[in-house]
């Protein structure tokens, strides 16, 4: 047994491939047999992964869920940035340039939505909880941009690490609705074409919210709305600390 | 040869990642800013000029398919490693914030696809490429015979 363990920690990458080909290979059982494949098996493993996620957290008390045990540190490998960004980019080759290039300027007016209107909600629900000062109010609202932007202003603004944990935790806790809430929504917002695919990568922003709630939808919208996702972190990184901080300063004063 | 494919998208992974931190200093910004997304613009150049010149092998399509197919996997890995716990023993002010920033958000993708219903009804997934998302999903069957043969060219 002992030996199990230290096989799977030595060789974690591929015991990640393992663990998450099993997870798939249920997680489509379920959805053919359970759901009558009125659920994605892709949804099903994605809420599958999240589940593991919290059991991981629960166990260790660390931050990065299943990876943090270390039979499975290797997900914490396949799931990272690296590995995510370049399937992201592999997704890419199935873009119909046209549709794209089209869609652009409303990928782009898209972005800029999706970044006042969620910080703006995050300063408000913020604001209703107690908070006064711009430093809080404008980290808190960052985090409803994306944890991503949240880290980054917060840290960038001078927030307490109590302050920025929060700011994450809204950003996170976005992603998991975002991941978990798309395929549910997508009928009735019209996810169903590249455009609105665009836009909707560009409102939502959460690349991982955007990418793993695509996913679950329809795999053909998925690189529409990644290619403009990652572009919303970067332009929330820039005016989260600036414009935004400013504006909120202004208006609250200190 | 698979590994072309797997280098032409590395090299625009790298292309992209330089240009996004290059961007990022340029606007003092401590991120990168669209480094995968103009990635993904060259790897999708690059296929457009090869397709064009007929050197789009098969081997060079089977190296970045199998990255494709690999994405819902990576994102299954990636939900697995985030902080569940915490956030779902976060207090209501996180609750809040995060329903009310996707809530608002998803009413205006809504209220955008209205509008937009025009431009958008038309659209079929171009046929030269894969259909139905096949090269995310998988392949349904047993892969093309032409898979093995690394030398014949695609045809137009």
């Amino acid at each position: 047994m002992s030996y199990l363990a230290g096989l799977l920690k030595t060789e974690s990458l591929i015991t990640a491939f393992a663990l998450v080909g099993v997870v798939m290979f249920l997680s489509h059982l379920a959805s053919k047999y359970l759901t009558r494949g009125r659920v994605h098996g892709s949804a099903i493993a994605i809420v599958a992964g999240l589940g593991l996620a919290w059991w991981g957290g629960r166990v260790t008390h660390g931050n990065n869920g299943l990876a943090d045990v270390p039979m499975f540190a290797g997900v914490g490998l396949m799931g990272s940035n690296l590995f995510r960004d370049f399937a992201i980019v592999a997704t890419a080759f199935e873009v119909d340039v046209a549709q794209a290039k089209r869609a652009g300027l409303l990928g782009a007016f898209a972005i800029v939505i999706g970044t006042a209107l969620p910080f703006t909600m995050g300063v408000m629900v913020a604001r209703a909880y107690g908070f006064t000062d711009a430093v809080s109010l404008t980290t808190i609202g960052a985090g409803a941009i994306t944890y991503i932007v949240g880290g980054v202003t917060g840290t960038a603004i001078g927030a307490s690490s109590t302050l920025l944990a929060l700011s994450i935790g809204v950003g996170v806790f976005k992603a998991i609705l975002v991941m978990v809430g798309t395929p549910i929504a997508a009928k009735y917002i019209g996810l169903d074409n590249p455009r609105s695919a665009m836009a909707y990568g560009g409102l939502m922003g959460t690349v991982s919210g955007v990418t793993g709630g695509l996913a679950a939808t329809d795999p053909k919208l998925v690189p529409y709305g990644a290619l403009v996702a990652t572009f919303h972190t970067g332009f929330g990184c820039l005016v989260g600390p600036s414009i935004l901080f400013f504006t909120v300063r202004f208006l609250v004063g200190g | 040869m698979t590994i072309y494919g797997v280098a032409i998208m590395a090299i625009a992974a790298l292309l992209g990642t330089a240009l996004g931190d290059i961007l990022g200093q340029a606007v003092h910004v401590k991120a990168n800013v669209g480094g995968v997304g103009f990635a993904m613009i060259f790897l999708v150049t690059a296929r457009v000029w090869l397709e064009k010149r007929g050197a789009l092998t098969p081997g060079i399509k089977l190296g970045v398919e199998f990255w494709a197919t690999m994405y819902i996997p990576v994102i299954v890995a990636m939900a697995a490693d985030l902080n569940v716990f915490s956030a779902s023993k976060s207090g209501p002010m996180v609750l809040m914030a995060g329903a009310a920033s996707v809530l608002s958000c998803a009413i205006v993708v809504a209220i955008i696809s209205r509008l937009d219903k025009g431009n958008s009804a038309k659209w079929e997934p171009p046929p030269d490429v894969f259909i139905d998302g096949a090269a995310i999903n998988g392949p349904s069957g047993p892969l093309p015979d032409d898979v093995a043969s690394d030398q014949t060219p695609r045809t137009p």
